[in-house]
């Protein structure tokens, strides 16, 4: 049996597919996860980022706590959350949101930092209200970098919610986790193939985001 | 038995024995995963049609959770230290080579050409100006994945104590006692942002026509937001 | 760029360059791309010869027996070493059976009905000789102790109250009311016969759904207390059951068999004296004692080696 025989034999295997244990619920599980905890992540990161980013104030606080919040390790702080609260969704978003915030926030931060400062300028030339300059001169233009900050977020929260079943919740990690334990290769190796192509698709999806959200004008550079 | 310091016997280490461990477990993965990516990253330089097809292999490499990773490796390399720290290596080196790949895409023609008049054979002149001119930019992918391993060794525990200091989490679980989880967190998280400072140290001694700090505010700006090299914790 | 001279040169070192990564890069990956699972690639791993590995599960009591029967074998001035908190059966038995493990403390019953799902199980010395027909012929199991700590399906108050359970109802009184329950358990618990798979086949039970939790540590604790599961699967040793007035069902058709505590030892990883030590220590010891050594650890959180170590020391055994 090599990996490509377990992914066949998992997915082939019809009691897989249904029940609350079954591919759908649990996929819907890991994707509800990962938009909620995305969601989350962007409304602390992405404010924050764009008015430090406009103002250019706090760049170095920003690093500071973004280095300090990727150091902390994921696994570690579930299981302390966990222990200190008891388990439910909160335990479990709460890494995930550490894990996603400092590349939402430096990327959105350095993206506003690095457009051109003359359109900028001659907006402000025009009169146009500082709130007007940044929603609708820089963000246009810092949309790409964004969009990429965003998307390297959610691939990290895809792949990191699968430690949620360590304390009993779903999503993926159910698979990975039980097939552990019951040693069960076919569930490790088909919850392995089901996160990476949920990865995939994540990709694709901020790729068709950016297609349809960044202006032509700034796509072409 | 319930102070902070009090490590359950079953971890067999003291703290600073599971520091020792950790830091071995995290650390050798990131210098295997450089060792092979320099070559790799060289021949996507010297090779462009290569890049394509090799980042994508990595993404989706690194698109796998560590746990699946080391629990089908149990049955090739056991329930040892080598189990844990060959995913490492790979995740290493996804975050690796497009760092260093970029980095010596970056240095200008102009100063490639100066070395080659100037008599540099491709080995004097890959190692006497790209690199050093890459070298910011392979240290901030350095950074990523050193800081991104540190965090990922904590998972290990799952498979029979070979966590190292996220054996801690275990125990704190097992015997209900989280202050071990706390010690576990803080002193992981410690040593990831010593490791990171010793990193930064690093290329200022490699750099020293850079200005200091952490930032590489001179480069242009598309190239200065792009390094977020996804490091998780799977 | 270069000369073409030069850039030929540079070539075929690159050539060089890449057969060597992709040789690299292709040891990395082929350990979990290809091979067969009957590969033995632990056999590295063998401690050297004289030396005891004991191993345990990844629960407080197991770490516990496996410090009392590895201290044992330390009185009597054998080399131990520990491998502890491994994970589920499902994986010690495959490192006992390669050597990479001499000593684990096991449970007889338990270990009979994950080598034959289908066996009856009508008494302690019946379950032993069925086991050791089954087990591997490099393994044996040694004396069993009296001390004896089941599975079993536990409710909480508020279930019992729901439901009008008592301390003499029965897992057959859950038919009806099963399909309202979410139970809980070890990830284990849902595929093992002494799990959902035998409560169906002998009881009928169909839950409403299965919550993995851990193997009766404080998370299993926990979803029962705080109703998140309505039944778990608890140790009988587990002080908890009482802290917490948790109902156990009764298990008329013995599902759950017998469970006394049974070191399955690698025979040729331990000497004569070694086995005496071993069931010497397994004559000693009783629920009661297991119960009360439980407490000190699970309770007063004092360590398992001290409290493995105190033990043999007031029963004589070192």
């Amino acid at each position: 049996m090599n990996v490509l025989d377990f992914a066949h034999a998992f997915f082939s295997d019809g009691a897989h597919w249904h029940g609350y244990d079954g591919i759908p619920q649990r996929l819907l599980e890991h994707v509800r996860y990962t938009l909620l905890a995305l969601a989350l992540a962007a409304l602390i990161g992405l404010p924050v980022g764009l008015l430090t980013g406009h103002t250019g104030r706090g760049g170095n606080a920003l690093a500071f706590i973004a280095n300090a919040a990727r150091a902390l390790p994921s696994f570690g702080l579930l299981v302390l959350v966990v222990l200190l609260i008891g388990f439910g969704l909160l335990p479990v978003m709460i890494p995930l949101v550490v894990l996603a915030v400092p590349p939402i926030l430096v990327t959105t931060y350095e993206a506003v930092r690095s457009v051109d400062p003359s359109p900028v300028d001659a907006a402000r030339g025009m009169g146009m209200h500082e709130s007007r300059i940044l929603l609708q001169v820089e963000l246009p233009v810092a949309l790409p970098l964004i969009l990429s900050g965003l998307r390297s977020a959610a691939i990290q929260i895809v792949s990191t919610a699968t430690i949620a079943a360590y304390v009993s919740l779903g999503g993926l990690g159910r698979y990975i986790i039980d097939g552990l334990y019951q040693r069960d290769y076919e569930k490790v190796v088909g919850g392995a193939t089901l996160v990476a192509v949920l990865a995939l698709l994540t990709l694709a999806v901020f790729w068709a985001a950016g297609r349809f959200a960044v202006s032509p004008g700034v796509r072409r550079r | 038995m319930n102070g902070f310091f009090d490590i359950p016997s079953d971890l067999q280490h003291s703290w600073s024995g599971l520091i020792g461990l950790h830091l071995r477990e995290g650390l050798l993965p990131v210098a295997a995963g450089l060792l092979l990516a320099l070559p790799l990253a060289q021949l996507c330089v010297r090779f462009r049609w290569l890049y394509p097809p090799v980042l994508g292999v990595t993404t989706v490499l690194y698109a796998v959770p560590s746990l699946a990773f080391f629990v089908v490796l149990i049955d090739y390399t056991g329930q040892t230290e080598l189990t844990v720290m060959i995913p490492l290596a790979v995740y290493s080196l996804v975050v690796l080579i497009p760092a260093i790949v970029d980095g010596v895409r970056s240095v200008p023609e102009e100063t490639l050409a100066a070395a080659t008049a100037m008599g540099f054979g491709p080995v004097r002149r890959y190692l006497q100006v790209q690199l050093p001119i890459a070298a910011p930019a392979i240290v901030a992918g350095l950074r990523v994945a050193t800081v991104s391993s540190i965090s990922l060794v904590s998972v290990g525990a799952l498979i029979g104590n070979q966590g190292a200091l996220g054996n801690l989490l275990a125990a704190a679980q097992k015997y209900d006692r989280p202050e071990l989880a706390v010690n576990s967190v803080l002193t992981t998280a410690v040593l990831a942002i010593l490791c990171d400072a010793a990193l930064v140290l690093l290329r200022i001694l490699l750099t020293p026509w850079m200005p200091r700090g952490t930032g590489d505010r001179r480069e242009p700006a598309v190239r200065r937001a792009r390094p977020e090299p996804e490091g998780a914790t799977r | 760029m270069t000369s073409t001279a030069q850039s030929s040169r540079s070539r075929t070192r690159h050539t060089g360059a890449a057969a060597v990564a992709l040789t690299a890069v292709t040891a990395l990956l082929a350990g979990c791309s290809s091979g067969d699972t009957s590969d033995n690639p632990l056999a590295g791993e063998k401690a050297g010869a004289g030396t005891v590995v004991v191993g345990s599960n990844n629960f407080a009591e197991s770490t516990l027996l496996a410090d009392i029967y590895g201290e044992a074998l330390r009185a009597k001035g054998i080399k131990v070493t520990y491998k502890h908190n491994i994970g589920s059966r499902e994986t010690t038995y495959g490192l006992m059976k390669n050597g990479s493990i001499t000593v684990l403390p096991e449970y007889n019953g338990s270990l009979l009905a994950y080598l034959d799902p289908e066996a009856e199980q009508k008494s302690a010395d019946a379950v032993n000789a069925a086991v050791k027909a089954k087990l591997d012929k490099e393994l044996t199991l040694l004396e069993s102790s009296p001390a004896e700590n089941k599975d079993s399906v536990s409710v909480n108050t508020e279930t019992a109250k729901k439901y009008g359970l008592t301390s003499s109802s029965t897992l057959a009184d859950l038919k009806d009311v099963a399909p309202e329950m979410v139970i809980g358990g070890s990830p284990e618990f849902q595929t093992r016969r002494q799990g959902l798979e035998g409560l169906k086949s002998v009881y009928g039970l169909e839950f409403k759904s299965f919550k993995a939790l851990d193997a009766g540590g404080p998370l299993t604790q926990e979803a029962l207390t705080r109703n998140t599961v309505q039944a778990a699967d608890i140790f009988t040793t587990d002080p908890t059951i009482v802290k917490e007035k948790f109902v156990v069902l009764k298990d008329p058709e013995n599902l759950f068999g017998f469970a006394n505590v049974t070191p399955l030892v690698h025979k040729d990883g331990l000497s004569r004296k070694g086995v005496d030590a071993l069931n010497a220590v397994s004559a000693e010891l009783d629920t009661q004692t297991l119960l009360d050594l439980d407490a000190q650890v699970q309770l007063e959180k004092k360590d398992p080696l001290d409290v493995a170590k105190a033990w043999l020391k007031s029963a004589g055994l070192a």
